[in-house]
């Protein structure tokens, strides 16, 4: 205030000031902006609850705790159409995530390797992951999710080959079952001793990471180089190994196989659905395009002296990517990486285009559709993707301040 | 301020003033409703669309056609989307309590029932034990199902589907032992097979499904009016009048005083309705479509590739249940 006091005489407010006055003009056309965006929402809600009322409807979360009454083709969590419509949404939320996780995965993996190879001096092996890149970004990832779905379905064998002494069709390895329902994969059966042998196990690993990084440090100390993999992978076997063998094989494995009778169907081993596989695959192969171009943009980032330098120092070309090139391309990968894990996991939900229960075919579509609590449910998916992504934004926020460039 | 979206009270004032009408109708179901070569909308539940239009406005082609999936269809009724729901939906008490919908009448009845290959080697619907199942998602045939199975003590696995396009291509593909929709749709399915003798439907019908015309709450004279169109149908093959005769019958009183009524000879019972719907509504309706028999034999029954026998859809004079109350 002494400021304004050393300035011209203060005169009276006048209500003019508000609009050709800039000390105020701001705040004016804020306020003005706050009372209409009010406005709309408050139309938007008495709107709302106006329609709701004439239609006889409440706003109502209860038919959450109702009988679901229906059945949900993959279940990871117990599941029977006598649990509740919470129940049956938990499940496709479970489901979600599923296919959410294992897509981030495999859709990072298959960006990192397209975009580095594709500024690759291999010409052939650049242009083929230039195909890759455009074919998939520039194809809608509704009709990739179809495309793999119908191939998967329309060129394996119904369960029935499976069945009969000399059967149509057969297991790879004579253990994997492709078949148009799904994929078998064998389980491991755990008997008497496997707590001891997975205690063992585990042992093993640690063991081994000791030795890598005790490796690593003489490397790095005295420049002689340990073998270090071949003892790894000796510390890995050979303990577990003789374990196996000591206790009576405590751990089998069950290989799918048709029942003998009855509708053929395959028993034991685990079933993993074609849709699960068709959307985790175009997720992938989608996504994964999208990585490898902000992967290339990333290395294209780093400046060109740094890999001079690193062969000047006498890197070999796979050790300069993997030490100098990309730890520095990472500041500028990680930010734009992190909106395509947000749009992997709402791009789950076109998994109702292939019948995958995933939340919005439970809580979305069946429970929706049979309590017609359309309002209800719509805000508890927009909800459920909300949290989900800012869970996941945050992670990759403070990871990305981790990696970021310090400013001392 | 005013409320946007549609108004609850006065349907037929909205059908009116815009011109036509709309009618919530299956995307693609051979005999019930699916647009033909020429993309004209033909079927079962379409004609009675035609009926309500013939009521209203007297000429039977002033409908528009919206093809709702079965998860879509409550939802687009209740916005205001369309006037009416013609869509092989079933009548159930929680679809009509809460959520919020008038079902006017039963235009056919059926019950579920299960299409398989005769490879298969299932004769009851009981044998079905770890079958994997094709489901329309979104509807009382999958809560069926899961009680059937429950109640059997047997099991299966479902593969959710959103229509009978795509629930025939999965089932021809083999992606599933067996197709349950209900029993009509099955028929209709079937008969776009190229070899529709290799499949069967099981002899087991595991359900109550009486599929009827449904509108909104709160209207009753929107549906009064939906509702005794059906019946016009329905009286129309008791009383024996036909599209071909109805011109003949309508052009003087007759005999027979219901004839007279429902024709408008002798009575007014159009107006009663609304103050815009002619006398002769009923002499419109037959001859837009014919009588409730004449509807069901061109698009459901034995001549055409659906087959579907009257059943339990035949008059009451005939055993079946179709019985239109007196129009007086």
């Amino acid at each position: 205030m002494t400021i304004a006091q050393a300035g011209p005489p203060r005169q009276a407010f006048r209500l003019s000031q508000l609009l050709y006055d800039t000390r105020y003009r701001s705040l004016t056309i804020q306020v003005i902006a706050l009372f209409l965006l009010a406005a709309l929402i408050a139309y938007l809600i008495r709107n709302l609850v106006v329609n709701l009322h004439d239609l006889g409807k409440d706003f109502d979360f209860g038919f959450l705790n109702r009988r679901a009454g229906y059945d949900i083709a993959q279940t990871l969590i117990p599941y029977t159409n006598n649990d509740t419509h919470l129940r049956a949404a938990m499940v496709g939320i479970v489901n979600t995530l599923l296919v959410a996780g294992l897509g981030i995965v495999t859709a990072t993996i298959v960006g990192i390797l397209a975009g580095v190879l594709r500024l690759s001096k291999n010409w052939l092996v650049g242009r083929l992951m230039t195909v890759y890149v455009e074919t998939f970004r520039n194809v809608p990832l509704l009709l990739w999710i179809i495309l793999v779905y119908a191939v998967l379905s329309e060129s394996t064998p119904a369960p029935a080959a499976f069945r009969g002494d000399e059967p149509e069709a057969s297991k790879l390895f004579g253990l994997v079952a492709f078949t148009n329902r799904g994929t078998y994969f064998p389980s491991l059966v755990w008997g008497e001793g496997a707590g001891t042998l997975a205690i063992m196990l585990l042992l093993s690993i640690l063991a081994a990471l000791l030795w890598q990084g005790y490796a690593r440090r003489r490397q790095a100390a005295t420049g002689q180089p340990l073998p270090s993999l071949w003892v790894m992978v000796a510390i890995l076997v050979l303990p577990v190994t003789v374990a196996f063998v000591l206790l009576g094989a405590p751990v089998s494995v069950e290989v799918p196989t048709v029942r003998p009778t009855g509708i053929a169907r395959f028993q034991g081993g685990i079933n993993v659905l074609n849709s699960l596989v068709a959307l985790w695959v175009a997720l992938t192969l989608y996504t994964g395009a999208f990585i490898a171009e902000i992967v290339r943009a990333g290395i294209l980032a780093v400046s060109k002296g740094q890999t001079e330098a690193a062969f000047a120092l006498g890197l070999r070309p796979g050790r300069t990517t993997r030490l100098v090139i990309l730890p520095q391309a990472l500041r500028v990968i990680v930010p734009p990486l992190i909106s395509q894990y947000l749009n992997l996991i709402k791009n789950s939900s076109l998994a109702v285009a292939v019948g995958y229960p995933d939340v919005k075919a439970t809580l979305g579509g069946v429970t929706m559709n049979q309590t017609g609590r359309e309002l209800e449910s719509i805000l508890l998916l927009a909800l459920f993707y909300l949290v989900v992504s800012l869970v996941i934004s945050l992670v990759l926020n403070i990871y990305n301040r981790r990696i970021s460039l310090k400013e001392r | 301020m005013a409320s946007p979206g549609p108004r609850r009270a006065a349907t037929l004032d909205d059908v009116r003033s815009r011109g036509t009408l709309n009618c919530g109708v299956n995307p693609g179901l051979t005999g019930f409703a699916a647009p033909d070569a020429s993309g004209r909308w033909e079927g079962f539940d379409v004609d009675l669309c035609r009926a309500v239009a013939a009521t209203i406005f007297g000429d039977p082609e002033k409908v528009t056609f919206t093809p709702l999936s079965g998860e879509t269809r409550f939802t687009a009724l209740a916005a205001g989307e369309v006037d009416m729901l013609a869509r092989n939906s079933t009548w159930t008490f929680s679809r009509d309590t809460d959520l919020k919908l008038d079902f006017v009448a039963v235009n056919y009845y059926d019950g579920q029932g299960f299409l398989v290959p005769k490879a298969l080697g299932v004769a009851s619907a009981k044998d079905l034990d770890g079958a994997t199942v094709c489901i329309q998602t979104g509807t009382t045939t999958e809560l069926n199902l899961a009680d059937f199975f429950r109640v059997n003590n047997i099991t299966y696995e479902p593969v959710p589907i959103q229509n009978d396009a795509e629930g025939r291509q999965q089932y021809l593909a083999g992606a599933c032992d067996t197709y349950t929709t209900d029993a009509s749709g099955l028929a209709a399915a079937r008969s776009t097979f190229e070899t529709p003798d290799d499949h069967i439907i099981l002899p087991e019908i595991i359900s109550k499904e009486p599929l009827g015309p449904a509108v909104r709450h709160g209207d009753n004279q929107w549906a009064d009016l939906v509702r005794w169109t059906f019946y016009a149908l329905v009286a129309a093959e008791e009383l024996g009048i036909t599209q071909a005769n109805v011109e003949e019958m309508a052009a003087a009183a007759g005999d027979n005083p219901e004839i007279n009524r429902l024709l408008g000879t002798e009575d007014e019972l159009g107006p009663m309705m609304g103050a815009d719907i002619s006398p002769q509504w009923a002499v419109n309706v037959i001859k837009a479509v014919g009588n409730y028999g004449e509807v069901f034999d061109r698009h459901l029954g034995p001549n055409t590739p659906l087959g579907i026998e009257r059943g339990l859809n035949a008059q009451w004079t005939q055993g079946g249940l179709m019985y239109a109350p007196p129009f007086r």
